[in-house]
């Protein structure tokens, strides 16, 4: 084995941009596979020194010490207007959110919606994991029918709570959206599509197309209580029923 | 044919055992430690079985903690 470990037979390692902090995500939780996207993407297109990012409130409130581009830090679902200034102020810059459901699609709804209809020139990346994760897995909008979470012990019940919200198909039907996509992260294809889309993503806001939307359909170990590899395939069963995968929106 | 043979590289301190490497591995090469764990007590990931390793790198790319470093060679 020794003999294959050498610096020329290197296939794959940690991006270059994420550096050596110990995460504070739960074992297997797919927010540390999206930031490794995150951070390749941004290497892969030299744009380490002009990026900024939003991080959002939730569990990616700590993204700014993960990946060593510049951050700004955003009061609970305000990331897209933060992302708007920055953008208008810096265009030479590269700027995207990083919001969860609980932050884009409950408290952010507004933000988001009219960031996108606005055709703010940013990256929203979205992380799906239809609950609250880091307060201790509370019903959240996206929460799917009949899923139970903290709040709602017997199932998310529709004539109380309502129905789950789609929040990126109502994105599509905004004329500033360029481009919307549903991505997941579960398996090493699903991965690779992902990294394309975030890419395709990251360009477009650079192009001055408008606001392009990545929903990555995540799981939340902890809050759904279950084993990551569990939760990976009750994801695969339940959530893309609701949530299904492919490009929403590409103009 | 030339043998592809590959090797995994795991970051120990870095990796919480979560298991997702193992199942996502083609050919059954990792395994988390039965025993042994780090200094946060979580079953690290090791290669049980290396001589099987083909140097895919799926274990790479659904590695949430990046703890996985790959290598591949023909031989």
């Amino acid at each position: 084995m020794n003999d294959i470990v050498k610096p020329e037979n290197l296939v794959y390692s940690k991006p270059r941009l994420m550096n050596d902090n110990p995460m504070h995500y739960c074992p297997g939780c797919s927010h540390g596979v999206v930031h490794k996207l995150i951070a390749e993407v941004i290497d892969e297109m030299g744009m380490e020194e002009n990026t900024i990012g939003i991080a959002p409130v939730g569990c990616a409130v700590f993204a700014y010490n993960y990946i060593d581009i510049d951050w700004e830090e955003a009061a609970h679902g305000r990331a897209p207007a933060i992302a708007t200034a920055i953008k208008r102020l810096n265009p030479d810059k590269m700027v995207f959110t990083y919001q969860g459901d609980g932050d884009l699609a409950a408290i952010g709804t507004a933000e988001t919606i009219h960031a996108c209809n606005r055709g703010e020139n940013i990256v929203i990346v979205f992380i799906n994991n239809a609950i609250y994760g880091m307060t201790g897995g509370q019903m959240a909008p996206t929460t799917l029918e009949g899923m139970v979470t903290a709040t709602c012990p017997y199932g998310r019940n529709v004539e109380l709570y309502g129905y789950p919200l789609k929040i990126s198909d109502l994105v599509v039907k905004l004329d500033g959206a360029c481009y919307v996509t549903r991505q997941s992260v579960e398996t090493a294809a699903a991965v690779k599509k992902a990294k394309k889309a975030l890419r395709h993503a990251f360009e477009n806001s650079m192009a001055k197309k408008g606001t392009s939307l990545v929903e990555f359909v995540s799981t939340c170990v902890s809050g759904w209580k279950m084993s990551p590899e569990n939760a990976n395939k009750w994801l695969q069963e339940n959530m893309f029923a609701k949530y299904p995968l492919g490009d929403l929106k590409n103009v | 044919m030339a043998k592809i043979k590959g090797a995994v590289v795991v970051d120990e301190e870095r990796c919480k055992g979560c298991n997702l490497c193992v199942v996502a591995c083609p050919c059954g090469v990792l395994a988390l430690q039965p025993k042994e764990v780090n200094d946060k007590g979580y079953h690290y990931a090791y290669m049980k079985n290396p001589d099987d390793c083909i140097g895919c790198a799926s274990c790479g790319y659904v590695c949430p903690d990046g703890c996985l470093s790959v290598y591949k060679e023909k031989q």
